[in-house]
């Protein structure tokens, strides 16, 4: 009997442990998609401000600026449900605005254009590397959290299932190129 | 930023990954950044101030070939005392899914830790059996980097996820200013790459020879490479044997040398390529490049645009393609110019800013790399804890 007893007892440490484990690495997995998330938002922000920036410059003509300023705007005021397509909208302005290689020129050309073209550049660069990362850790937390362990014992507890961030972050080419 | 970066191999022994991390290393120096590289090395080899060594690589059979590893205990305490001295703000681990420091550094650490994944070999059995181990360990990370369209396909075949593709970095003006050797140039055509390794493609290329030289008989064939070069030419005829000349190792110098004085440098490798830095390489010293159509090589010449493609392994379309290059020098003139400006994106300055820019997303607002106390938090609870 007592045997019995005692191996009983250690299967159940031994779940208790591995449950326990099992739930640090779902939190973990839930802080990196936090912190992939900040970044993300931060790059998007940085996009938009510095767009919003050359759109009220006077560097760009004047059609192009409205466009560009509406966009810019637009990503920066969108509420979290608008959000993915408004950002892909200010992806389509930039890559309407910078089509060209000679706009991008006009743009360093111009006093103070040369960073500005510099930051644009770098920030819409590093929009879809920030999302490829929360993706990806978004990816990796919902597939711990769909496995059994997880959903039968609740290790999840109230935290939101995590949504991956689709948008069109594919950069104007011409700007890309005159950076490197 | 302390930038602290894990080399799974020995730094002792040349490799593409070794070179890439010294180079890398080397940049961020240069932008007045501080570095550390973990490597296994033995005690005894002098090593350059940013590494530090993590011991002696045990040689283990493993995935059907002799690795040199690092693990085990020893390996883990060294890999602990290297992050809790280093502090850093990003660790930067390099084949993280090989079984030996990057793997051990994804166990001990906690925080924003990037990972460039260099091969693209099929999944191993091995692989397969600890996929649960691997996946633990491996979803530390933030930010996944791959070599090429090539290696971040196979990556989310294989394990899931994502990646950003930021290409191998070469120091462009280092081949472009070498000075070309009188003695190399006039009809040649190089390879450089091992000589007994078969998937390196001389084999191939031997057999495409007799017709090139029947077509163009002046032309001679330098190759740089270790190897038996005997058993190289075996297959060659007799009265051909002449046309080859080998080299052996060569410094990086004359390797640029090498590459600056060919009319023709041809890669026929086979299979188990994820990158080409040796094309990046030619190119950039504006050597025509003709290569087989691997995947990872038709994404370095941009699909064809800056280098010749031939079918991959046959020998005939090898030899029409260089035949026909060397016949015409404006073909090749164009080639130098389209691979001269193709090959920028592939320069350190382009790359190493790619990857600050990695660093800085994932460490925007993050806390420092730690070690990860979840890890030795039960031990610590039994009274086990060591230090």
């Amino acid at each position: 009997m007592t045997p019995t007893l005692i191996w009983i007892l250690v299967v159940l440490v031994a779940v208790g442990l591995y449950l326990s484990w099992t739930a640090g690495r779902l939190d973990r997995l839930h802080a990196r998609i936090d912190a992939a998330r900040a970044a993300l938002d931060a790059q998007l922000l940085r996009r938009a401000s510095v767009a919003q920036e050359l759109a009220t410059s006077g560097v760009l003509d004047p059609a192009a600026s409205i466009v560009l300023y509406e966009a810019a705007h637009a990503a920066r005021q969108a509420v979290e449900e608008q959000r993915e397509v408004a950002e892909s909208e200010l992806s389509q302005a930039l890559r309407a605005v910078f089509a060209d290689a000679a706009q991008v020129d006009a743009v360093r050309e111009a006093p103070g254009g040369e960073e500005a073209a510099l930051e644009l550049a770098e920030a819409v660069r590093r929009v879809p590397m920030a999302r490829r990362f929360h993706n990806d850790a978004v990816r990796a937390a919902r597939a711990l959290r769909l496995h059994r362990k997880v959903r039968w014992f609740r290790l999840a507890g109230h935290a939101p299932f995590p949504l991956a961030f689709e948008m069109d972050d594919e950069p104007p080419a011409a700007l890309i190129e005159r950076a490197a | 930023m302390r930038i602290g970066i894990v080399c799974p191999y020995s730094w002792d022994v040349p490799g593409g990954v070794q070179f890439h991390i010294r180079d890398l290393a080397e940049y961020f120096l240069r932008q007045g950044h501080e570095v550390s590289v973990l490597a296994p090395a033995d005690d005894d080899t002098p090593l350059p101030p940013y590494v530090v060594s993590a011991g002696r690589a045990v040689p283990v059979p493993y995935n059907g070939s002799v690795a040199r590893l690092n693990f085990g205990f020893l390996s883990a305490a060294r890999v602990r005392r290297w992050l809790h001295d280093g502090s850093f703000d990003v660790v930067h681990i390099h084949e993280p899914s090989s079984p030996s420091l990057g793997l051990l550094t994804c166990w001990a650490a906690q925080g924003p830790l990037v990972a460039t994944f260099h091969t693209s070999n099929p999944r191993s059995k091995a692989m397969i059996a600890a996929y649960a181990i691997l996946q633990a360990a491996l979803e530390k990370i933030s930010a996944r980097i791959a070599v090429s369209e090539y290696a971040r396909r196979t990556l989310v075949e294989h394990l899931g996820g994502d990646a950003v593709v930021i290409p191998n970095g070469v120091d462009v003006d280092f081949f472009a200013k070498a000075e070309p050797k009188p003695q190399w140039q006039g009809d040649t055509i190089g390879f450089i790459g091992r000589i007994d390794e078969p998937r390196k493609g001389l084999p191939v290329l031997m057999r495409a020879l007799p017709k090139i030289l029947a077509a163009r008989p002046q032309t001679r064939l330098l190759v740089a490479g270790r190897g038996d070069e005997e058993e190289a030419v075996e297959s060659l005829p007799a009265e051909l044997r002449s046309r080859v000349e080998f080299l052996g190792m060569v410094s990086d110098e004359d390797k640029a040398r090498l590459l600056r004085s060919v009319d023709l440098y041809v890669a026929p490798n086979t299979g188990g390529e994820s990158f080409g830095i040796i094309l990046v390489e030619a190119m950039s010293a504006g050597a025509p490049v003709l290569a087989s159509d691997l995947d990872a090589f038709a994404q370095v010449l941009d699909q064809g645009a800056a280098g010749e493609l031939f079918a991959n392994e046959d020998a005939d379309a090898l030899a029409d393609a260089a035949v026909r290059l060397l016949g015409d020098p404006e073909r090749r003139e164009e080639l130098r110019a389209r691979g001269s400006a193709h090959v920028r994106r592939f320069d350190w300055s382009t790359v190493g800013a790619d990857i600050l820019s990695v660093y800085e997303t994932v460490t925007a607002g993050a806390a420092a790399v730690a070690t990860d106390d979840r890890a030795t938090g039960l031990r610590a609870r039994l009274g086990l804890a060591r230090d």
